[in-house]
């Protein structure tokens, strides 16, 4: 038995069945960091003492012979963007990378409330601004299917820890696409759930009317296992809604799967289609509905959806003043610590979201940009709306396109944004949808070796309507099945 | 393409508290102009029937009473300490006078 290939149930069985102790399979964890992460680049920082604590600590409970949650004794990864008390949170920002968490995010208080090992932090974008995590103060992950690709981002470290075997799971967020992208191209599953379903409390924020924390994982089974863990009502977060998640037994058959004519039109790469339409196929075949459908809004998503978030960035970012966090520049004036400390704290990224977002919300502009945007998601909202009328499920692709090669966008911010296309809509409307692995592209030029399966992986976006994750989780995993198999 | 000028990347570089060196605002003044720009196909969007403004999620009742909640003072403690510049239990804040 290889212990790093095992999903959640099986870890749990194991440890159930005293097959191996929580402390034995988190230092294989740790060990397996140790040798491999220089490679991938999925950590910014290793929490070995606060591990093995807590694997010491789910042992205990373990071995007193009552039941334990599935989470228990279970080592995870967790976005740098998510607070673990007591230990570093950068953002993946120059600004906080002597930043100390004050206190646990309340999706972390629920994991150790389930006897959760954290392993570490995962690198990010800086802020989650970005599509690739090359936006990161400190280091780009690499993709672990071709060290020369990005893992995706901006929850890139998460999907690769997950995807290179240095974490069992791992909790990521995703305000434009930044679960389901780099799931997508790391090859494992990544749940976006509906706007309010989890508490965001503790989770820097970047765009406050999209950001929304959610599980990567290497199957769907996990991703419900960790979502039911996470999700519900906080007072801490006054977006989020009690929400009790139950298993649906939705059928393949008879199922309406709509499929979105505008998603297919132009710029997508024909590998990715087929795949996605192969996915399609199979769902066919096993009794669902496929219908097209028109998302007739969709050519703004992006433009939409960026002129809202980089206001909502100049205004979260604006708590970054050089007082109350870390770094801060000297200077004898106050107004020069603000400028010199956001001028050298932040990266190339950051200071062009907030200088679009402080010029959309500008006088003389705001009408133009901002507001036009707010009507614009409304007209978004609507399309999802109708569809969901006619349909049970949507389906798409992540992206139009598999990894890209490191450097060949971030010389080029738009190009960058316009990797959103199939996954900031849905945002915009505030739904759920997941990433599912369907298949892999290969890569003729290169042949597997060492660490590198010479191949791409492409996921399928499952959207759902509001609070549906049991039933986009449920046909996922049925689909999971069928697509294994074959 | 519209091309902002320089003088307005440094007008909204100041309103944005951020300080940018002659180079930055020379890649910011390409960058934006280019964005901006894509920004600029929302103009056909044809949004005139739109009245509600966004509202998927119950907002009503996300209110709750504004008062003091207890919280340890390990923790009011940690808040202090992540401040760089600190006396005692208070952060200290250049004198705007």
């Amino acid at each position: 038995m290889e212990l790093l290939d095992l999903n959640i149930k099986e870890v749990h069985n194991g440890l159930k069945n005293k097959d191996f102790s929580s402390a034995e399979i988190t230092k294989s964890y740790l060990d397996k960091i140790k040798s491999n992460d220089e490679k991938i680049g999925a950590y910014l920082s290793v929490t070995e003492k606060l591990a093995l604590e807590q694997a010491e600590r789910a042992d205990k409970i373990i071995s007193s012979g009552k039941s334990f949650p599935l989470l228990c004794g279970v080592p995870c990864s967790i976005k740098d963007a998510i607070l673990v008390e007591g230990e570093k949170c950068t953002a993946g920002s120059k600004i906080l990378e002597n930043y100390v968490a004050p206190y646990d995010a309340t999706v972390i208080k629920k994991l150790k409330e389930n006897g959760a090992v954290i392993l570490g932090k995962t690198n990010l974008d800086e802020f989650a601004m970005g599509a690739s995590t090359e936006n990161s103060a400190f280091k780009v992950t690499k993709n672990s299917h071709d060290l020369t690709r990005v893992a995706g981002g901006s929850s890139g470290g998460s999907a690769a820890s997950v995807a290179a075997k240095e974490a069992i799971y791992s909790l990521g967020s995703d305000t434009g696409g930044s679960i389901r992208l780099p799931a997508s191209f790391c090859g494992v599953v990544g749940l976006n759930p509906t706007y309010g379903a989890v508490s965001r409390y503790g989770l820097i924020a970047m765009a406050s009317s999209l950001d929304q924390i959610g599980p990567i994982t290497k199957n769907i089974d996990d991703a419900k296992i960790v979502f039911k863990a996470i999700s519900g009502k906080d007072n801490m977060d006054s977006t989020s809604v009690e929400y009790n998640f139950e298993e649906s037994n939705l059928a393949l058959k008879g199922l309406k799967i709509g499929v979105p004519k505008e998603y297919f039109k132009k710029g997508i790469n024909p590998e990715v289609e087929k795949l996605i339409k192969n996915a399609i196929q199979k769902a066919k075949e096993n009794g669902a509905k496929i219908e097209e459908i028109s998302l007739p809004h969709t050519e703004y998503a992006i433009a939409c959806y960026y002129v809202i978030v980089t206001s909502e960035v100049s205004a979260n970012l604006a708590r970054f003043d050089g007082i109350k966090y870390g770094f801060s520049e000297k200077s004898n004036e106050l107004l020069d610590v603000y400028l010199k400390t956001r001028g050298h704290g932040f990266g190339a990224e950051v200071k062009r979201r907030i200088m679009l977002g402080t010029y959309s919300l500008s006088s003389g502009y705001y009408d133009a940009y901002y507001k036009k945007a707010e009507e614009v998601r409304e007209l978004i909202r609507q399309d999802f709306s109708n569809a969901f009328k006619k349909v049970d499920l949507i389906f798409s692709p992540v992206a139009p396109f598999p990894a890209f090669k490191i450097g060949e966008k971030i010389d080029d911010p738009l190009s960058m944004y316009l990797v959103d296309t199939y996954t900031g809509s849905v945002k915009l409307a505030g739904l759920p949808a997941i990433s599912l692995p369907v298949g892999n592209i290969g890569l003729p030029a290169m042949p597997a070796h060492a660490g590198q399966s010479g191949k791409l992986p492409v996921g399928l976006q499952i959207i759902g309507n509001y609070f549906e994750e049991n039933k986009i989780l449920n046909i996922a995993s049925f689909l999971e099945k069928v697509i294994q198999s074959t | 393409m519209n091309m902002i000028t320089k003088d307005e990347v440094k007008h909204i570089a100041k309103l944005a508290r951020l300080e940018l060196t002659e180079k930055e605002i020379g890649k910011m003044q390409k960058d934006l102009s280019s964005i901006l720009d894509y920004f600029n196909l929302l103009k056909k969007a044809d949004t005139k029937k739109v009245k509600s403004k966004l509202r998927f999620i119950e907002l009503k009742k996300a209110v709750r009473k504004d008062e003091i909640v207890k919280k340890s003072s390990s923790l009011a403690n940690n808040l202090i300490q992540a401040a760089p510049d600190k006396k005692e239990n208070y952060i200290k804040v250049k004198s705007i006078l």
